[in-house]
């Protein structure tokens, strides 16, 4: 399992994943077996491990204490925030976000789920599909994390018995999918006992599919990115003014969607300018084409004025822009946000003054229903939201971007990131709907 | 409705980028955010693997244009001379500015005691949050991993500091998708990360591809050492080794590059980039565990130093 060569190391690919799992359901232990398994666990942070679990008066380690980094999360033995953990095969490397199961846990898994490409939802096999198993998997749907694993854990307790697993995985696989998630693959595991999480377990010969890392290893990451709408938020505009570059102007940014080529007709946004893509550079390498997400920096043919902020786009395929917002969001602070609130909306590279006009509803992720006009919005809610910008914003809807239909409200006030936001409809519809399920009557369900 | 389509199985998939070149995208992201948003950064830079990666990934992000950053050091007195070297030589290559922060001038002028344990790596975090106030410096880049230590795992990218350079980890910013959330009261400064997901491996392998020069005490030399704590310290003037300590000539290298009284050296025969990263990846202690005493001081001695403003 683990890597020896250079050669084996530079072919591998980079996979961002989230687990979601509540306090008892093992996510600790599972997480813990894919470190420890595919050996990502060494000898020092084990035996400090070991001597913090025997300094506690526990036998064993407990290997809960590898990812709970902070002194109160060590003392109060939970997890307080999301945590990053890295670990690698010869096939793939893995940047995990692990995040707490029962404390706010929607923020947390929406932080953790907003740069996945794939989510684990563990569920106890002796208890099924629960609210939180719901909850987990409208997120996940909601953040449009493209791959989703049921991994049903304890099958030790319930004897290996494939009628039990078949049961949770067509329930929860029918539930998933009528919120829209792609792609879902149901592993039974024992996390404590390790089957099928590393090793294919002796005891469900009845299984045929994967490990829950060879899923991981897998599982494809990156996406045809030449059916996407290309998109480039300007960062950051390159002038050397230097003798040996005097005229030198490059717009820097990372291509968020799709792909750019030299020789294009493209638009700048809000302005609506339009020129040709002349030459781009890939970190010092002049090349023909493009995609995301690579960071690169785009020469137009044109003198036209471009800055931070603006999103250059192919003039066949423009975003069209506007200055109401209406979007279902996720509230990450602490103090709420009202009808009214006067806030900053970031989108891409661009901040802009923006007012809640209104907050249609509010939704209760345990079984989707939606409260008509709650006024405001507290911690760990997620709802629907109306926003008035002060500037023309060219957005997508999340649906066809998570990079440019994406934005946060954030307090003019002290800076605090108030809100996450995703544009468009809410679920994936599963009628094959347009991205503007807000009037569809067949979504009205999942419109809130 | 998307039109994000997935690649079928058993194709190559043209577009897919490496885990290398993910990093390094994300990490230019992460420079030109903070060139786009702040009016004053810096980037901590003291000549160690970690921030000439940064400094690397600087120069390219920003590219045929110098970059928009001065460097500062926190010198604690007890550097690697080889690695001063190697600092002023970059420094005066690439045409940058370097501001030097002294423990030893903190000493030496009654602000700072030396610890009873010789450790200066502490003692850096005041001459460090100095300097921040009074060059006003509003974002300040640094080299740390998330992978070196459990209270760095829980750091975000854009890390918002106080007046006092404080870190709250139970206040931190959620931070989602790739929005950077960098507003800031004026006195506060938010420390940035670029390299938060790359691991020691990725580190090394990027060097190696991209040819990056190093300072020679990454590679196997013969070094005068002697052990502390389970650690090959090196002979100096800082003050080891004690008397009962014994002095010996190992052939050693440096996995980190630090103050000279906390950082150890480990036996290796690896004299290229190719053998550190087959030893590398090959070995069964982490980066820290392997190399920095201070670490072992608590269970929470990275976390309770980070909150006091260390980086």
């Amino acid at each position: 399992m683990s890597i020896t060569t250079t050669e084996q190391l530079s072919a591998t690919t980079l996979l961002r994943f989230a687990t979601a799992g509540s306090v008892d359901d093992g996510k600790s232990t599972l997480v813990g077996r894919l470190l420890h398994d595919s050996k990502s666990v060494l000898t020092d942070q084990l035996e400090a491990v070991t001597q913090a679990s025997l300094g506690r008066g526990q036998e064993a380690p407990d290997l809960a204490l590898l990812t709970d980094g902070l002194r109160a999360e060590r003392e109060q033995g939970i997890t307080i925030d999301v945590a990053y953990r890295y670990f690698a095969t010869p096939r793939r490397r893995f940047i995990l976000a692990d995040t707490p199961g029962h404390v706010q846990y929607t923020r947390n898994m929406v932080t953790g789920a907003s740069t996945a490409e794939l989510a684990v939802v563990l569920v106890d096999a002796r208890n099924g599909v629960v609210e939180q198993t719901r909850r987990h998997a409208a997120v996940a749907a909601l953040l449009r994390v493209p791959h989703v694993v049921l991994a049903v854990n304890k099958m030790d307790l319930v004897e290996y018995a494939e009628p039990v697993f078949a049961a949770i995985a067509e329930e929860f696989t029918a539930y998933a999918a009528s919120l829209g998630v792609p792609e879902i693959t149901a592993i039974p595991i024992s996390a404590l006992a390790g089957d099928n999480v590393v090793e294919p377990s002796a005891h469900m010969d009845w299984y045929g599919g994967p490990t829950v890392l060879e899923h991981l290893e897998t599982v494809p990451v990156s996406h045809d990115l030449t059916a996407c709408h290309a998109r480039f938020p300007v960062q950051y505009v390159i002038r050397p003014q230097t003798a040996e570059h005097p005229d030198y102007r490059g717009y820097a940014g990372q291509i968020a969607a799709g792909v750019f080529r030299v020789g294009e007709t493209v638009s700048v946004l809000p302005s609506g300018r339009t020129t040709t893509i002349e030459a781009i550079d890939a970190l010092g390498e002049s090349v023909d084409v493009a995609w995301a997400p690579q960071s690169v920096t785009l020469r137009l043919a044109d003198d036209i004025d471009v800055s931070r902020g603006d999103l250059i786009a192919p003039s066949s395929d423009t975003p069209a822009t506007t200055q109401d917002v209406e979007a279902t969001v996720c509230h990450v602070a602490d103090r709420p946000l009202t009808v009214g609130q006067r806030v900053l909306l970031k989108h891409t590279t661009r901040t802009v003054k923006a007012i809640v006009k209104d907050i249609p509803s509010r939704l209760t992720l345990d079984d989707l229903s939606q409260h008509p006009a709650p006024g405001q919005l507290v911690a760990n809610d997620i709802g629907r939201v109306v926003v008035r910008t002060a500037e023309p914003l060219a957005l997508d809807a999340y649906a066809d971007s998570r990079r440019t239909g994406s934005f946060l409200l954030i307090d003019p006030a002290d800076g605090t990131t108030l809100t996450a936001g995703m544009a468009g409809a809410s679920f994936a519809a599963v009628t094959e709907g347009t991205a503007d399920a807000d009037t569809s009557a067949e979504d009205a369900e999942w419109d809130f | 409705m998307s039109t994000v389509a997935t690649v079928p199985e058993g194709t190559v998939n043209p577009y897919a980028l490496s885990h290398l070149d993910s990093l390094e995208s994300e990490a230019v992201h992460i420079f030109r955010e903070v060139a786009g948003e702040f009016e004053r950064p810096v980037i901590l830079f003291s000549g160690g693997k970690d921030s000439i990666l940064m400094l690397h990934l600087a120069l390219k992000a920003f590219a045929p244009a110098p970059i928009p950053f001065t460097l500062l050091h926190v010198d604690t007195g007890h550097n690697f001379p080889e690695v001063l070297e190697y600092r002023d030589r970059t420094v005066e290559k690439h045409g940058l500015r370097l501001h030097v922060a002294s423990v030893q001038e903190y000493i030496d002028a009654g602000k700072l005691r030396e610890r009873p344990d010789g450790t200066r790596n502490p003692l850096q975090t005041v001459p460090l949050t100095e300097a921040i106030q009074q060059h006003r410096f509003d974002a300040v880049f640094g080299g740390g991993r998330r992978d070196e230590e459990k209270a760095r795992a829980k750091e975000r990218v854009f890390s918002l500091r106080d007046e006092f350079s404080q870190w709250d980890p139970r206040r931190q910013r959620p931070e989602l998708w790739q929005l950077y959330n960098g507003r800031h009261a004026p006195g506060e400064h938010v420390r940035v990360f670029p390299i938060s997901n790359w691991t020691e491996l990725d580190v090394w392998q990027y060097i190696e591809r991209e040819g990056i020069e190093l300072p020679e005490i990454y590679f196997a030399h013969e070094r005068e050492v002697f052990s502390r704590s389970g650690m090959w310290l090196t002979a100096g003037e800082w003050g080891g080794p004690k008397d009962h300590e014994k002095v010996e000539t190992r052939q050693v290298r440096y996995r980190t590059v630090g103050d000279m009284s906390c950082t150890g050296a480990v036996d290796s025969d690896a004299t290229t980039l190719d053998a550190v990263i087959t030893e590398i990846a090959a070995s069964r202690l982490t980066e820290r565990g392997a190399t920095r005493a201070d670490d072992k001081m608590s269970e929470a001695a990275m976390e309770d130093r980070k909150r006091e403003g260390y980086f």
